[in-house]
């Protein structure tokens, strides 16, 4: 019992300005004292009817990824000064920088429909700074569609997130591909990350599970029930259909790729007892880097150095969480207690997010939860306390997301949340939707 | 019957307009009301005559030629007697046929122009016959049903499948565990003893885990559990080659609930008849 207190003092610690700068420096910029940001409606530049539909989809996109970024303090609407801003000219300083915005940014700007093209300018200023107030200052070109609307949105919000984030690159661009059985058979689906766009990307009508970006977006490795059994599949975004990957014969389940892109880790019982492999990213040169009796599943690589793995093993009883050098070598136990599956290692190479059921056994609460654990002191924080069974966390680009599964709503549906555990919120609500996997970037 | 539905509404137009026709000649507005000009009016009838007869003619069918006299159709018939028979039993084939040049019975080959075979059809066969001659085809058939006998050798495997849903048990596993526990035993022994005394039977074993714990670790596991069950019966003396396995995690439970009852009846090694 002492040791989560202890690390709860850690943990609180952690999100608050003691350990700031730890939080800067690895990369989430969580914690840190939150940019206090002004994000009023763009305004129509034109006079064309579709500005009105196009606006509306634009600034409530743009609104609500700032708000997701997890570093923006976003100034109530009703704060706002009166009056549409729409250029340069507009701005009233006092109005934004004064009460009761108080506002240390204002995200601005106008978009409007001309024939077939829609131009988005946008601006970043710096409110407290009225003698040269602009950070950044963008326009945009596509066609007058919802969908290019939305993408430029998310794509002013992740050069503001860029400049004001550290340095990291935003999510706002950022798909996740999840199992959805929403058409009575578990298939491949992808979605925007905020929930938008979802689309099936597999029609295989068998059982299809574990999807996994690769690396540079282009392909998604996955597991599914083929006639030989379970077999790694391979499925090209850039050609839009499946591509060949090698059968093994066995178990083959539960692909991660290597973040250089050139292998991938799977399970396989191809020798009889599901182990851990590696092969090249073609399937070919597969190596055997486990051998112990009892099941070996869900790898997962340091993200960082590509060095580490970790996978789950049921070995010495119930699945715990094991660590090694990426060609099996000095492999160790990493958790000591209850039931740890699903690990996902961090962009920066310095945490773990799993599911843990972590008092298990007779009068134990039993529930399911996402954890985070911090690799070198294996200092742990709960990230999810809200009841249901949660599984499957996988990690943002940014490193200050986590997605995962969680039937607390009543049904198996993905979950987005921030790192440490708050904003908790479902993207998806039809059928039931589990494994969630987000793009590399 | 749709195909005449569409079919009749032009019927029913070309009879109107053939029916104008008519009308228009019967009344003719000069119809001899002045005999100084008869002559004249007979020309101008004669010439109206022959524009509405050339209109009309079209829609009236001109008497056929005389056609030549065809070559005469064939004719043919085809007989089986008896016509139901019990497998493995012969019926005989009886055609006659006329005016033919080539004939053939389906599944029998050419024939001559009349006759009779004895045929021993496997199961339920229709003849065909087909006669063809300078003035056409004609096809004629006969049906010889096959009766299934008492005990015909489909039913024996079918009878081997009952025995082997009657004899082979399911192993269960407890929770998180791909060993063949103590109170599975005798289910395993039997088992191993039935697939020994039916070493042409074909099985697999599903290994299936109950809904707790991962999607990924549960495939795993499932497969441990299948691998058990098989490693178990080859130890017993059932042949490898026999025995396939395949996991099913918790993807197909066979009882949806969330209590102990229902995770234990996920929790197995089930076996799945295979030809």
């Amino acid at each position: 019992m002492i040791r989560p207190i202890i690390f709860a003092v850690i943990l609180a610690s952690l999100f608050s300005s003691a350990f700031a700068q730890d939080w800067i420096r690895t990369g989430t910029g969580l914690g840190v004292e939150k940019v206090r940001i002004a994000v009023p409606d763009f305004k129509a530049a034109t006079q064309d009817p579709k500005n009105t539909d196009l606006l509306r989809v634009f600034n409530d996109t743009l609104f609500s990824d700032l708000e997701n970024a997890g570093i923006f303090d976003v100034v109530s609407k009703s704060f706002y000064p009166l009056g549409p801003i729409g250029t340069p000219a507009d701005v009233k300083f006092e109005g934004w920088s004064g009460p009761p915005a108080n506002a240390a940014m204002l995200a601005f700007g106008n978009l409007g429909v001309t024939g077939s093209n829609m131009t988005v300018q946008g601006w970043l200023y710096d409110v407290k700074n009225v003698a040269s107030p602009q950070v950044l200052g963008k326009q945009y070109g596509d066609a007058p569609t919802a969908d290019a609307a939305r993408l430029t949105a998310h794509k002013f919000a992740d050069e503001i997130i860029f400049r004001l984030g550290g340095g990291i690159q935003g999510i706002a661009e950022s798909t996740i591909v999840f199992v959805s059985s929403r058409t009575g058979k578990k298939e491949i689906w992808e979605m925007d990350y905020d929930g938008n766009n979802q689309h099936q990307v597999t029609h295989l009508g068998s059982i299809s599970l574990s999807p996994r970006f690769s690396p540079d977006g282009s392909r998604i490795a996955f597991s599914s029930l083929t006639k030989s059994g379970w077999d790694i599949l391979m499925y090209s975004l850039e050609l839009d259909r499946m591509v060949a990957f090698p059968r093994f014969g066995g178990t083959n389940v539960s692909p991660a790729w290597a973040p250089d892109g050139t292998k991938i880790a799977f399970s396989s019982s191809r020798s009889g007892d599901p182990e851990i492999y590696v092969a090249e990213a073609a399937g070919t040169n597969l190596k055997r880097i486990t051998s112990f009796k009892g099941p070996d599943v869900s790898p997962t690589w340091n993200r960082k150095t590509g060095a580490q793995i970790a996978w789950v093993s049921g070995r010495s009883g119930l699945p715990q969480i094991y660590m090694s050098e990426a060609d099996g070598t000095n492999a160790q136990r990493f958790t000591e207690e209850g039931y740890a599956v699903s690990p996902s290692w961090s962009p920066n190479g310095q945490f773990l997010t799993f599911s843990w059921i972590r008092h298990y056994g007779p009068g134990a609460p039993g529930a399911q939860d996402i954890y985070l654990m911090d690799i070198a002191s294996k200092q742990w924080v709960q990230l999810t306390h809200d009841g249901g069974r949660n599984d499957s966390p996988c990690w943002s680009p940014d490193g200050r997301h986590i997605v995962f599964q969680s039937n607390r709503s009543g049904t198996e549906q993905i979950w987005t949340m921030l790192a440490d555990g708050t904003a908790q919120k479902p993207v998806t609500a039809s059928g039931r939707n589990s494994q969630p996997n987000w793009s590399w970037k | 019957m749709r195909f005449l539905q569409r079919r009749l509404p032009f019927r029913a137009a070309a009879d109107e307009r053939r029916l104008t026709c008519a009308a228009r000649l019967g009344t003719h507005p000069h119809g001899g009301e002045v005999k100084l000009k008869l002559k004249w009016i007979s020309l101008i009838l004669a010439l109206s005559a022959v524009i509405m007869l050339s209109a009309c003619k079209k829609k009236v069918a001109p008497p056929p030629p005389p056609p030549p006299p065809p070559p005469a159709a064939p004719t043919a018939s085809l007989t089986a007697n008896p016509n139901a028979i019990d497998k493995g039993q012969s019926s005989t084939l009886n055609w006659e046929t006329s005016n033919a040049t080539d004939v053939s019975i389906d599944g029998v080959g050419a024939v001559r122009p009349t006759g009779s075979q004895s045929v021993t059809p496997p199961e339920s066969t229709t003849y065909t016959l087909t006669a063809k001659g300078p003035g056409g085809t004609q096809q004629a058939t006969a049906r010889v049903t096959v009766n299934a006998p008492p005990p015909p050798p489909t039913a024996s495997s079918a009878t081997e499948e009952e025995l082997f849903s009657q004899n082979v048990k399911d192993i269960y596993f407890d929770y998180d565990k791909s060993d063949v526990r103590g109170d599975q035993q005798s289910s395993l022994q039997s088992d191993v003893a039935f697939l020994r005394q039916h070493p042409n039977i074909g099985v697999t074993v599903e290994g299936h885990c109950d809904e707790r714990g991962s999607t990924e670790y549960n495939l795993a596991l499932g497969d441990s559990r299948a691998s058990a069950v098989r490693n178990a019966l080859v130890q017993g003396g059932v042949a490898g080659d026999h025995v396939k396995t395949i996991s099913y995690g918790k993807e197909r439970p066979f009882c949806t609930e969330s209590n102990e009852q229902c995770w234990q009846q996920n929790r197995r090694g089930h076996f799945v008849y295979q030809k």
